[in-house]
């Protein structure tokens, strides 16, 4: 938006005039939203602000404060457990659809459709479905248990140690589907030469998927990953759908946290504190990420 | 077809598999089939058995619910708690079922997408076709924001829209949605305007074309695709929203997604689980239907957008 350097140019200024005003929503939502947001957020939390927002600082003690709270640290434990487990499952289940997917099936549509169909539907409608298999009284343990097996127990979201993975389980049946399609794409990238040149050479197929076409697919694999990653810190909806944190405050995750203590509690520089914090995480998984993608000159999108 | 053969040779060790005769019927049956079919099918129940579920309870009475168990099929059909869950289910006081929440999500996503899409669609052709000085840098915060927490940036939004007035209104969360919509949708329509053959863009400007003519009267009419894309994008995204919808407007503005959440996991009162899950359904009607109908364009649509999270 500058036009110093009229007198060099004369035209330029005039000439992406309308390329300018063009972008002012633009410009206006990365500076004053993105970046002003943030660095507003950043700020505020080092206050000890209550009810409204004020600065008057106070240094460190939210964070002191934020880290000393029980529901933090059950938050982020929850969000660790939930994270690791469900990268890992959501990469190792996507990635086996999609080479399944990939034997040159029949009625590969429809298995796609079947296998995607959960990702279009709202975190809400997905967590109030599991709420209801995972119902002890008359979800999936209660049928089992009325199938002769009595002793069987499978109710994860009324067991505080368990009750992540009963989240994680939704989490998957939603996801699971998106990571298939981004790997069915990567595999279909990949050259039919490979494969010849390793049934050529006697290589069995496992390993031709575990040693020559996996490392092929890196650059999907981080991208899935980042976007596998970025969902992780955000989960809110699913939690407050499936359990509302409960039970006590064995599945709280830390966008919970935040949001309660804003909107709730009134505690506006525990919420700055918080969601400080989560942003720090997302810049440990982004900066790397963003390194080796950008930082090797080679674009990707 | 190369894996095929990858595949049949690791199977029978067959060297000679090439006669397509030969090798047909062992291939219906043969075990590496049953493994491949049978794994997709237990995969596939997975997948919809809650589907299922859904159907069958919003379909049965609460007697039947109690009794039976959750995958058998209704005995008698009721279509009652979706007329419930749509006209008289209550959240707090209000007493209207979803149909409320409805509009409201319709009155929500209408313009959000048509909005976000048409500033979009003009940012991503200057970045594309009329770059200016500091435009990347400013794409740049835009797309490293899009992977930022909404909760960081939450409580300033709520300011400005406090201090605009707009606070707890169908526009404030409207602004919101097209914010948060623009990093990807910008680099959506940047990469597809950047992939048209620039000659297109120069013989224009030769012949005297300017900014707004060039991009309503050439670059509109080639970028159907990319639009409905966006829009598959955009409608399944701001459909599904809780998030905003819960900060930025007041109950009685709230969306479908939040309105069922307080329907179905309101603390008073017996649990009606066939209204619940018919409610559930609902809510999920309408990207459902966007899925289906658009097949796909959505796999491209969440491919290209998948950055949202």
């Amino acid at each position: 938006m500058t036009g110093h350097a009229k007198a060099d140019r004369p035209n330029q200024f005039l000439r992406n005039l309308n390329s300018k005003i063009a972008s002012i929503p633009m410009i206006l939502t990365a500076v004053v939203i993105f970046m002003g947001g943030t660095i507003w957020t950043v700020v505020y939390s080092f206050t000890n602000s209550k009810l409204l927002p004020r600065l008057s600082f106070v240094g460190l003690d939210q964070y002191y404060r934020l880290w000393a709270a029980p529901r933090w640290v059950v938050s982020i434990e929850n969000l660790a457990v939930y994270g690791i487990f469900s990268m890992i499952f959501s990469l190792v289940i996507g990635f086996v659809l999609a080479a399944l997917m990939d034997q040159k099936i029949r009625f590969e549509n429809t298995f796609r459709t079947i296998f995607l169909y959960p990702f279009a539907l709202s975190f809400i409608v997905t967590g109030l479905v599991w709420q209801w298999l995972l119902n002890p009284e008359f979800g999936i343990q209660s049928v089992v248990r009325s199938l002769g097996w009595t002793t069987f127990t499978f109710d994860p979201l009324y067991t505080p140690s368990i009750v992540i993975y009963g989240v994680l389980i939704a989490a998957l049946w939603q996801g699971t589907g998106l990571v298939m399609c981004l790997m069915l794409a990567g595999l279909r990238g990949i050259d039919e030469d490979i494969w010849k040149a390793a049934r050529v050479d006697g290589i069995p197929m496992w390993k031709t998927y575990l040693f020559i076409v996996i490392p092929m697919m890196r650059p999907v694999f981080i991208t899935t990953l980042v976007i596998i990653a970025s969902g992780i810190v955000k989960v809110y909806d699913l939690v407050v759908a499936q359990t509302s944190g409960g039970p006590g405050i064995a599945s709280e995750v830390p966008a919970k946290y935040v949001y309660d203590y804003m909107f709730q509690a009134q505690n506006l520089g525990q919420g700055f504190a918080a969601s400080t914090m989560m942003l720090v995480t997302v810049a440990i998984v982004i900066i790397p990420w963003a390194y080796l993608e950008f930082g090797g000159g080679r674009k990707r999108v | 077809m190369t894996l095929k053969n990858a595949n049949s040779g690791l199977a029978s060790t067959d060297q000679t598999y090439s006669e397509p005769q030969g090798a047909k019927p062992r291939r219906v049956i043969s075990g590496r089939n049953i493994m491949l079919y049978g794994t997709l099918f237990v995969a596939a129940t997975y997948y919809l058995l809650p589907l299922y579920v859904m159907i069958v309870t919003s379909l049965k009475g609460m007697p039947e619910i109690r009794l039976g168990n959750i995958f058998s099929p209704p005995l008698e059909i009721t279509f009652e708690p979706w007329v419930k869950a749509w006209a008289t289910a209550c959240t707090g006081l209000n007493c209207d079922g979803l149909s409320r929440g409805f509009w409201n999500s319709v009155r929500i996503t209408v313009p959000s997408t048509i909005f976000s899409i048409a500033v979009a669609s003009v940012n991503g052709y200057a970045l594309a076709n009329w770059r200016f000085k500091g435009a990347d840098f400013f794409f740049s915060i835009l797309i490293i924001g899009a992977f930022i927490p909404y909760q960081v940036m939450i409580y300033p939004i709520v300011i400005v829209l406090r201090e605009i007035g707009i606070y707890g209104t169908l526009s404030g969360l409207i602004m919101v949605h097209c914010i948060f919509g623009m990093p990807i949708l910008t680099l959506l329509f940047r990469n597809y305007f950047a992939s048209l053959p620039v000659e297109l863009f120069k013989a224009a400007r030769i012949d005297g074309a300017g900014f707004w003519q060039i991009f309503l009267r050439i670059m509109l009419p080639m970028s159907l695709p990319i639009f409905v894309v966006a829009m598959i994008l955009q409608i399944t995204g701001i459909w599904n929203d809780f998030l905003f919808g819960v900060v930025f407007t007041r109950p009685e503005y709230y969306p479908m997604t939040v309105q069922l959440n307080n329907i179905v996991n309101s603390v008073q009162g017996v649990k009606e689980y066939n209204v619940n899950m018919a409610a559930t359904i609902l809510t999920g009607l309408v990207p459902l239907v966007v899925y289906f109908v658009s097949g796909r364009l959505f796999v491209r649509g969440i491919a290209a957008g998948a950055v949202k999270g």
